[in-house]
């Protein structure tokens, strides 16, 4: 092989070179991406099975079970729940943390706007509080105990308010998720307003436009795109929700372990010792992202960037 | 000669990858100096370790604080499965017969067999899981008391409650009388605290019946527990937020809890969150269900076990031995880390209180007489996800309404569903 690269350097390197120059990235994504989900694939496909009381050295052993994992986990009712129970939070959370986004990008982009640096800085901020701190923070504002709003209330002599109820408690995590993301998703959507040509404004004042219908009828179009990659973006992170539940699950009875999908993958691999049904429970919510993202890609591609083609 | 190269760095990469899926560990030689690790949580353990480490330089320990209780287990598990496991941890009884199932604990009888008579049989039973094998050490036990703060008792002219319908009552009288505070919490996030109230009304929820087990999650004695919680929580009588939050710890601090059903650690824990309220707690005995067949459970309790994949068992399991039965080494664990000690010689010889309690000069003695009531229990290769459910349940138990009784069904139904599910054969 050698002697042919050598003699033949005109015709035989282009052949090889093409492939060196694809390795590096090739042999990194075969070893922490392909690997890791083929692994993780054939654990699915196994359990432990014990023999006797199983207090034995060597009494466990691995044994082929085939689907029986993926059957198992989709017939799962606590699974089911906890689904919903994602959705749910993500349909308070996406809207409202994308509507304020818009909301303050637009006004940062009015002209009339003082303080711009200082309130685009005061909104990105919160984004830089890790989740699990940043549910600390809150699960100590939220606690009834400990709240200053109970306080205030108390003082006022009104009733308590309890957002670690069972209901309470979608609107205490999509919360700490606003107050997070609501600056990073401002930010994208505020660089896509910065690079629409002025003119375009300047054209629609002399038309007559107010600066409301400037918004609702010549930015927001030309925003759709952002728009779109920030519901996707924040579609994912929705059901990959985990840091802030887990880390308030000990403050209150009205948060089980297995709250959200990725909890109970978690419970089952670290909680119960059980890689393999973790790791079926693990392939499903990864196929249901995908169909998910790239379902809604396509939805919206053809309403969003359909003009431009 | 580019191809090589890449087949070069293929090779490289995919050897890497080996080396950190088999975790390179090396056999040491019995000779020469060897490095031990522990995993403890115990406060200021370092201090016992030093005193080892000064006198015995061919096997240093190394202490390293990863995690607490479960947490630890969870940690153990992964390593052992990683194949990088450390020499010693310390780990609570309950967590011995998962940690033995899976082939993650030593059997040390060869070297710890010796100090059986160092402890009491009850306590002794747990480390062998009632076979020949010796899993751990013994080190620390949690026999389960009623601590209160004695000046809001005779603030309120309240009893000490002796019996459990007395602690009922008791915790009525306390909320006519001051309607903002509670005599305790039913706490659904501490399933070992729960666990330590059942063993105390004579609960057991594993045994082993030849070759299968027995799950009695949902026997009488739970029921009877569960039903006399379901209760007070039903007629507003005890507070029903979780134990270990912010909150939990602001209500001991402003005497929003007057009370704690808790174990002989409690001190430390109190000293710990409430340090205000020093020398305003009193202990006492734990409410009983039958006042003349005085009763206790186990909150906790740990001990010292060697790991399966250490490839220095012996060293390993002479410190273990030495830590928690020498008298100075036992001596200086109560000392620095506050724990109550397993080896029975060391409880009798404690005379000082711990500094919380000053004002209860003859805690230790009291708490040797009620640590001989304990009742023994035997723990489940799946205490993890009986714990698991207990909290899920219960948590939502309390949120629907605070019937408790429907919440042990499901902690049975998830018990016995995941041993038959990891191939165990259970029984009745």
């Amino acid at each position: 092989m050698t002697t042919r690269v050598s003699s033949g350097r005109g015709g035989a390197a282009p052949k090889v070179a093409p492939y060196a120059f694809v390795a590096p990235a090739v042999v990194l994504f075969l070893l922490v991406f392909a690997l890791p989900i083929a692994y993780t694939v054939y654990l699915s496909l196994f359990r432990t099975e014990v023999k006797g009381l199983g207090l034995g050295k060597g009494s466990r052993s691995e044994v082929f079970v085939g689907l029986d994992n993926y059957v198992r986990a989709l017939t799962d009712s606590e699974l089911g729940a906890g689904a919903l129970r994602v959705l749910g939070y993500g349909a308070i959370l996406v809207p409202t943390m994308l509507g304020l986004a818009l909301v303050f990008a637009l006004l940062l982009d009015e002209d009339r706007v003082r303080a711009r640096g200082f309130s685009r800085i005061a909104i990105f901020l919160p984004y830089a509080v890790p989740g699990v701190i940043a549910s600390l923070l809150w699960g100590f504002l939220y606690l009834p105990g400990t709240s200053p709003l109970n306080q205030a209330l108390r003082e006022l002599s009104l009733q308590d308010v309890n957002l670690l109820s069972p209901t309470g408690i979608y609107f205490a995590l999509a919360n700490i998720a606003v107050w997070g993301g609501v600056g990073y998703n401002m930010v994208v959507l505020y660089t896509a307003l910065r690079s629409i040509p002025r003119d375009l404004y300047e054209a629609a004042r002399i038309d007559g436009c107010t600066p409301w219908q400037v918004a609702v009828r010549i930015k927001v179009p030309l925003l759709a795109p952002a728009l779109v990659l920030t519901s996707l973006f924040s579609i994912i992170a929705t059901l990959q929700v985990f840091a802030e539940p887990t880390t308030l699950a000990p403050l209150t009875n009205s948060l089980s372990l297995t709250w959200t999908p990725l909890m109970k993958v978690y419970q089952d691999a670290f909680g119960r010792g059980d890689l393999y049904s973790a790791a079926a429970t693990s392939v499903l919510i990864a196929l249901a992202m995908f169909v998910i993202s790239f379902g809604l890609l396509r939805v919206t591609r053809s309403r969003a960037f359909g003009g431009e083609r | 000669m580019r191809l090589d190269i890449a087949k070069k760095a293929l090779a490289l990469g995919l050897g890497l990858a080996l080396l950190a899926g088999c975790g390179g560990g090396t056999e040491q030689t019995a000779d020469g100096p060897v490095e031990l690790s522990f995993w403890a949580w115990a406060p200021d353990i370092d201090k016992v370790v030093d005193k080892w480490n000064a006198s015995h330089p061919d096997a240093k320990v190394v202490v390293s604080k990863q995690a607490q209780g479960d947490d630890l287990v969870t940690k153990l598990l992964t390593s052992a499965k990683g194949g990088n496991p450390p020499d010693l941890a310390q780990v609570e009884f309950q967590a011995l017969p998962t940690l033995v199932s899976n082939d993650v604990l030593a059997d040390i009888s060869e070297g710890a067999a010796a100090v059986k008579d160092k402890f009491a049989p009850g306590i002794w039973d747990q480390v062998t899981l009632g076979g020949s094998g010796v899993y751990a050490v013994p080190q620390d036990s949690g026999p389960m008391m009623f601590y209160y703060r004695a000046d809001l008792f005779e603030q309120y002219g309240l009893k000490v409650p002796t019996t459990w319908d007395e602690y009922a009552q008791t915790a009525r009288d306390l909320r006519a009388k001051a309607p903002d505070r509670f005599l305790g919490t039913f706490s659904a996030n501490d399933p070992g605290w729960f666990a330590g109230l059942v063993q105390q009304a004579g609960g057991s929820w594993w045994s082993v019946d030849g070759d299968a087990w027995k799950v009695s999650v949902d026997d009488a004695a739970t029921r009877k527990v569960a039903q006399y919680w379901s209760g007070l929580i039903a007629e507003g009588s005890i507070d029903k937020s979780p134990m270990y939050t912010p909150e939990w710890n602001k209500a001991l601090n402003d005497g929003v809890q007057i009370g704690w059903l808790s174990a002989v650690w409690a001190p430390g824990v109190l000293k710990g969150n409430a340090e205000g309220t020093a020398g305003k707690w009193a202990m006492a005995p734990m409410p009983q269900w039958d006042a003349a067949k005085p009763r206790t459970g186990n909150w906790g309790g740990s001990t010292t076990a060697v790991t399966a994949g250490s490839k220095k068992q012996k060293a390993a399991t002479e410190f273990a031995v030495w830590l928690n039965t020498d008298p100075a080494a036992v001596e200086l664990l109560v000392k620095e880390s506050g724990i109550y000690p397993a080896a029975t010689s060391a409880q009798e010889a404690q005379s000082q209180p711990p500094s919380f309690f000053a004002n209860q000069p003859d805690f230790y003695s009291q708490a040797a007489k009620i640590a001989a009531t304990s009742s023994g229990f035997t723990w489940g290769p799946n205490v993890n996800v009986t714990y698991t459910a207990y909290k899920n349940a219960m948590g939502e138990a309390i949120s629907s309404g605070g019937d408790l009784v429907p919440a042990l069904a499901k902690m049975q139904a998830a018990t016995v569903d995941d041993m038959k599910a990891n191939g165990f054969t259970v029984g009745g």
